[in-house]
């Protein structure tokens, strides 16, 4: 029996290398607006790079679990089950991606692909579940990862179904409803991904360290930050739609629900040099560092984040690419450092002679992605606040000329745009390789 | 007393459920505009601005794209439908022209008709209270 995880690594890093293209494609369009506009266009690249990303997320994530799984005595009903999920999800996401470039769209921001494809999407999350749960269940007094495994999937489906309620023509045509459901489904899908890719990244902090004191899953702190941070994927969406009109006490319930992940923050400033010396412990080289790097972009994105939150802040920065500072540090500088972590950590043996033939420059281009993301959240982040206070202001300057002003910070986002496109690549070519050479040998 | 976790969590999700089953279940206030109007297609027009993924560059009370303008009271800004006909066919810098029929033109419109008289998304119509949070000057229906 082999680990089922390897399949879904092996799409998920294709999705990565589509993901890339279609992001740096699309980030031409800020300053060459003719470029491929009449034959793909924006609105063609930002759904490919958008659905390639959450694919990405969610089958890393998904190899993450069953990896785990299987180094746990995984049953053979879900290694055999995991054919079907993969077939499912693997020709969901192909359908997904060709169907844009036939420009046959009709779903809203995120899921802007044709409602049809979510059935096998769902039907492939809920076999998921019950894969999941077959194996799962078998042990007893589950850790912290387990509950998290638990919470990602059962939430996922929940909240991918709730995504489709515009279906019904009532909440539809029931405007600000439907816009205050839609970006419920928007704030909540994230909380999902991360209980997924939070528990990987707990599962590896156990597993890189010997020294039992050192383990978190049966800590009670880890799981009084679990049941924080599922009480802000149920309740703190709304800091999204303060401006909508909508219910003030959807949005002071968001308002205050965000407002106690400066718990979050605040334990992540006082244990820093903790985390840091249990990573150290037996430290395997990429896995410890992307580590690392995921607890420093942590620091920044929950920061700013946390000042998002706040209703007078987010004034300033809605709508504005502030908030694509943010989608991209968390996405990147988050989410993609620990699923890297765990793809080095399961599928890349310490002991391969081939892949330690090619470290000196997989090193050097650690830093090179960490340099390039640093950049390219600045870019970002300066062209949000500028917009932000013109459109503040009581002579706001039109859209046009706004855009035309922020064009150096376009350049910067878009040179920052290319380190991050091949330091990335170079990670997906390296890891690719790595898992289509090697069939049977996997590591931990 | 250790608290078993799936105790809280059971908790947790009920009272998830329950705030799920309010907001699905609430009836809004932006309705009665819906029933005032309810011979006009604007939910038609809604379908098309995703049948033709405008929220990729497009906001609907800045909840969207980053590479075109807000669209949420684009009627009242041009007071002029002809105008906004002119944007959907000709396209402008990345937007391409869209070659939309006549009646996706009349929806389109009907949508954003409807869309800005649920109230106003230019941030400068809000106003800051003590605690923090924001709120819009007046309603403007």
């Amino acid at each position: 029996m082999t680990n089922p995880g390897k399949k879904f690594a092996i799409l998920a890093l294709f999705m990565l290398s589509i993901a890339i293209i279609a992001g740096l494609l699309a980030s031409i369009s800020y300053l060459s607006p003719e470029f491929l506009k009449e034959k793909i266009g924006f609105s063609v690249l930002r759904p490919v790079h958008v659905s390639a990303v959450y694919f990405w997320i969610s089958l890393s994530a998904t190899a993450g679990v069953y990896s785990a799984l299987w180094n746990n005595n995984m049953s053979s009903f879900t290694s055999k089950m995991s054919y079907f999920h993969f077939v499912l999800i693997a020709i969901s996401a192909l359908g997904i991606l060709i169907s844009y470039f036939f420009k046959n769209f009709g779903g809203r921001e995120y899921w802007e692909y044709n409602p049809y494809w979510a059935i096998p999407v769902l039907i492939s999350w809920v076999l998921f579940l019950i894969n999941y749960l077959h194996s799962a269940l078998k042990i007893k007094n589950w850790p912290v990862y387990y509950w998290m495994w638990f919470t990602g999937i059962l939430f996922f489906i929940f909240i991918f179904i709730e995504n489709y309620l515009w279906l019904i023509p009532s909440i539809r045509e029931s405007f600000i409803k439907d816009l205050t459901i839609q970006w419920k489904v928007n704030g909540s899908i994230v909380g999902a991904y991360n209980q997924l890719i939070y528990a990987t990244a707990f599962y590896l902090m156990d597993k890189i360290t010997d020294n039992k004191a050192h383990q978190v899953g049966h800590k009670k702190i880890v799981f009084a930050m679990y049941f924080l941070g599922l009480a802000n994927l149920m309740f703190n969406w709304s800091h999204h739609i303060y401006t909508l009109p909508s219910d003030m006490y959807v949005k002071y319930i968001g308002y205050l629900v965000s407002m106690t992940e400066w718990v979050l923050f605040l334990r992540t400033i006082f244990l820093w040099k903790k985390t840091i010396d249990e990573f150290k412990i037996n430290a395997h080289y990429f896995p410890y560092r992307f580590l690392i790097a995921s607890e420093f972009w942590v620091f920044i994105n929950l920061f700013q984040a946390l000042l998002m939150s706040i209703p007078a802040i987010n004034a300033y920065t809605h709508g504005t690419h502030v908030t694509v500072a943010h989608a991209m540090g968390t996405t990147i500088g988050i989410n993609t450092m620990i699923l890297l972590a765990a793809l080095y950590m399961f599928f890349d043996g310490k002991n391969d002679q081939d892949s330690h033939s090619h470290r000196r420059y997989l090193k050097n281009n650690f830093w090179f992605l960490q340099i390039s993301l640093l950049f390219f959240f600045l870019s970002l982040d300066i062209s949000g606040v500028l917009k932000g206070l013109w459109q503040m202001d009581k002579h706001a300057l039109p859209f046009s000329d706004m855009m035309a002003n922020l064009h150096p910070w376009f350049i910067l986002m878009f040179i920052s745009g290319c380190g991050l496109f091949i330091s990335l690549g170079i990670y997906c070519y390296y890891l690719l390789s790595v898992l289509l050479k090697r069939i049977t040998n996997y590591s931990i | 007393m250790q608290v078993k976790p799936i105790y809280i969590f059971v908790l947790l999700s009920v009272l998830f459920l329950t705030y799920s089953s309010v907001l699905y279940l609430s009836d809004e206030k932006e309705i009665i505009i819906q029933r005032a109007t309810k011979k006009d297609f604007s939910a038609e027009g809604k379908l098309i601005f995703q049948k033709y993924n405008c929220q990729a560059c497009h906001q609907i009370y800045s909840l969207g794209g980053y590479l075109g303008p807000d669209l949420t009271n684009v009627y009242s800004k041009y007071n002029n439908e002809d105008v906004i006909k002119a944007f959907m066919k000709g396209g402008f810098k990345q937007m391409p022209s869209f070659k939309l029929t006549s009646y996706e033109e009349s929806a389109l419109i009907q949508f954003f008709k409807k869309m800005d008289k649920t109230g106003t998304a230019d941030i400068r119509n809000f106003e800051f209270q003590a605690d923090g949070m924001i709120k819009p000057k007046q309603e403007k229906r």
